[in-house]
């Protein structure tokens, strides 16, 4: 696999650039008294920075509760970030979405939960019909060759069309919910976990599907994951997420091979091999986002760390060759 | 990681093809013995009530004081009442009044409960504060009640009866409509929906209503028997439909005082009342465990 050439300095304008981009949510306090409405900021992004250029395949790993599904929701525009910026070619995703469907038509989205995201009450051939009526995209006569040419796509069978969700496999469903995201014809297809939980033979399918649409479509591709084997597959690049920051990002062989940053390095070491034992497991739990670590969020988990690492926070900086480390002390390789 | 797979399955699952959907239909008569035959006995009523003029042996309203207070012989199967009047031909017509009021009256319900059960569940906040507290309040009586305040106010008739009856059941069907709208509307596929820019009347209409509607359908046949039990109440306290009409809760109203030696003038429409509700209860409950969506496989 090998990065699109691309010039490092031409001023092509990414598709999604995400500044400094801040979620905070208002939760109760915990233990807070009875009748109290005290509330206490939960960090679920903190000054996340990303860019997502056109054509490019990004994996967005971290561990469960690291941010990754608020970062998906701040980029579909369905929640507004409560600091930073999050840019849809060069203007506000917010307004982006707010101008008409011309965002909505362009950015498509599959489910994790593929089969809760399609109306049980209706056909296969409904649900795909829905964004092909909703866009204009074909006349109602050639509907219905679209949704079967839409289905052969993903693999599917044209009679599916007539079937309900119901009467569908967990690998199928996810088609389904794949052809009714590319019925919009969209350049961006954003996927949250979209072959996790599935027998290893439909996650092979799908992700071979996943990538030659992307390669014959040109889509841009954010395909959210903790799976770095599906990551390094289907991904260009990757960045991963910790306690809602990314921590380090960069072409995805590139950052697997040689992982500059200590926790991607212990998600690595932490991927089962075949023919060896696991490795040490990171000490401790992923800590609270309502109270983050002084310092580097990663500090109280990292094998490295240094006294400096409790009192700086460092940020996502650059680090040549398209990657970005947010570590004060990263790792060299001997 | 290098995978060389086939592009995908091209078969389905060979679940529910037509014909094993078939054999599963036919045999919920098979495996509902007491379904089939309130189903039956439920048709049959119908049937009477819709050819009433055909299947009675006498004009329900015709008084011949010649056989008053017969008790039931060859001649008048059920016997006849205190103005020689045939009761089973007055049980057959009171089937089509019953039939009648309990249908009209459970659609003016579940139309009034759609609406504001759709209201309350989909605009949260105060207004969904003040309809709640709106169903809680007609909630609060029974319905018999209820529908004898609506009576007071509009007086009395057939068609009085449906909308008083229908009226007083707003609120139970507003109650589960707002229960299956607060679970349909956090479900992804309305996110989905709305993520595609789609205006929100439109999923409302594309895809919160499909999924209330068929919960709210079954309700529907399951309450048909209390809409007619109420009416029956209403005609029984002399509030409801007026005499002659043969309404069954009059009929056991008029019997009323001469049960002591006259008992089928009471007994024969009550017991028509009576394996009328059952019927509808065991049909109605057949119906919810046969179609209920989360116990469904394919519809």
């Amino acid at each position: 696999m090998t990065l699109p050439p691309h010039a490092p300095d031409a001023p092509v304008q990414p598709i999604f650039e995400l500044i400094e981009v801040e979620q905070v949510f208002e939760v109760p306090k915990p233990g807070r008294p009875l009748f109290s409405r005290e509330t206490v900021g939960l960090r679920a992004l903190d000054g996340v920075r990303l860019s997502i250029r056109k054509g490019t395949s990004l994996a967005i790993v971290g561990e469960s509760g690291s941010g990754k599904s608020t970062l998906l929701r701040v980029l579909l525009g369905l929640d507004k970030p409560s600091g930073g910026r999050a840019l849809y070619r060069g203007k506000p995703i917010g307004e982006a979405r707010a101008r008409g469907t011309g965002f909505a038509r362009d950015v498509a989205m599959v489910y994790q939960d593929a089969r809760g995201s399609l109306d049980p009450r209706m056909t296969i051939g409904a649900i795909i019909a829905e964004p092909l009526r909703h866009f204009n995209i074909v006349p109602r006569e050639g509907e219905a060759a679209r949704i079967a040419q839409l289905l052969d796509r993903v693999g599917l069978p044209a009679d599916a069309a007539e079937r309900f969700p119901s009467g569908l496999s967990g690998g199928q469903v996810r088609r389904v919910a794949i052809a009714r995201a590319l019925a919009s014809e969209p350049s961006v297809l954003v996927a949250d976990e979209a072959v996790s939980g599935l027998d290893v033979s439909t996650q092979a399918q799908l992700l071979t599907l996943l990538q030659s649409l992307q390669r014959d479509m040109g889509l841009t591709l954010a395909f959210i994951t903790h799976d770095l084997g599906v990551a390094s597959y289907l991904c260009e690049e990757i960045a991963i997420m910790y306690l809602g920051r990314i921590v380090e990002t960069g072409p995805t062989d590139a950052v697997l091979k040689a992982p500059v940053h200590p926790y991607s390095a212990a998600l690595r070491a932490a991927a089962p091999q075949f023919f060896e034992p696991l490795s040490e497991p990171l000490p401790g739990e992923i800590p609270s986002p309502l109270d983050l670590p002084k310092g580097c969020r990663f500090s109280t988990r990292c094998p490295v760390a240094q006294s400096d690492c409790q009192s700086k926070d460092p940020q996502l900086g650059k680090l040549g060759s398209g990657r970005a480390v947010a570590c004060i002390h990263p790792i060299t390789q001997a | 990681m290098s995978i060389q797979t086939p592009e995908a399955p091209t078969t389905l699952p060979p679940t529910a093809a037509p014909d094993t959907a078939n054999r599963s239909r036919r045999s919920v008569f098979v495996r509902r013995p007491f379904f089939t035959i309130a189903l039956i006995v439920a048709v049959a009523y119908l049937v009477a009530a819709i050819f009433a003029p055909q299947v009675a042996p006498f004009d329900p309203v015709q008084q011949d004081f010649n056989v008053m207070m017969q008790p039931p012989t060859v001649g008048h199967l059920f016997g006849t009442d205190s103005y020689g009047q045939d009761i089973l031909s007055r049980v057959i017509y009171g089937a089509r009044f019953a039939l009648i009021i309990g249908i009209f009256a459970v659609l003016i319900g579940a139309a009034g409960g759609l609406v504001i059960g759709l209201a309350a569940g989909l605009s949260g906040g105060g207004s969904e504060w003040a309809l709640m507290r709106l169903i809680d309040a007609i909630l609060a009586l029974p319905s018999l009640i209820l529908a004898v305040a609506f009576i007071a106010i509009l007086g009395q008739g057939v068609d009085k009866v449906v909308i008083a009856v229908g009226l007083s059941m707003i609120g139970p069907f507003a109650r589960t409509v707002r229960g299956d709208v607060l679970q349909v509307r956090v479900q992804l596929f309305i996110e989905a929906a709305q993520l595609m820019s789609i205006p929100y009347l439109r999923v409302v209409w594309r895809h919160v209503l499909p999924n209330v509607i068929f919960p709210l359908a079954v309700q529907v046949t399951i309450r048909i028997s209390e809409a007619i039990l109420v009416s029956s109440s209403l005609s029984f306290l002399g509030i409801g439909v007026t005499p002659p009409t043969p309404d069954w809760g009059l009929m056991i109203a008029e019997g009323r005082d001469f049960v002591s030696f006259a008992p089928w003038m009471s007994a024969m429409p009550g017991f028509a009342l009576a394996l009328l509700l059952i019927a509808l209860t065991i049909v109605g409950d057949g119906i919810r465990e046969e179609f209920d969506p989360k116990l469904r496989k394919d519809p």
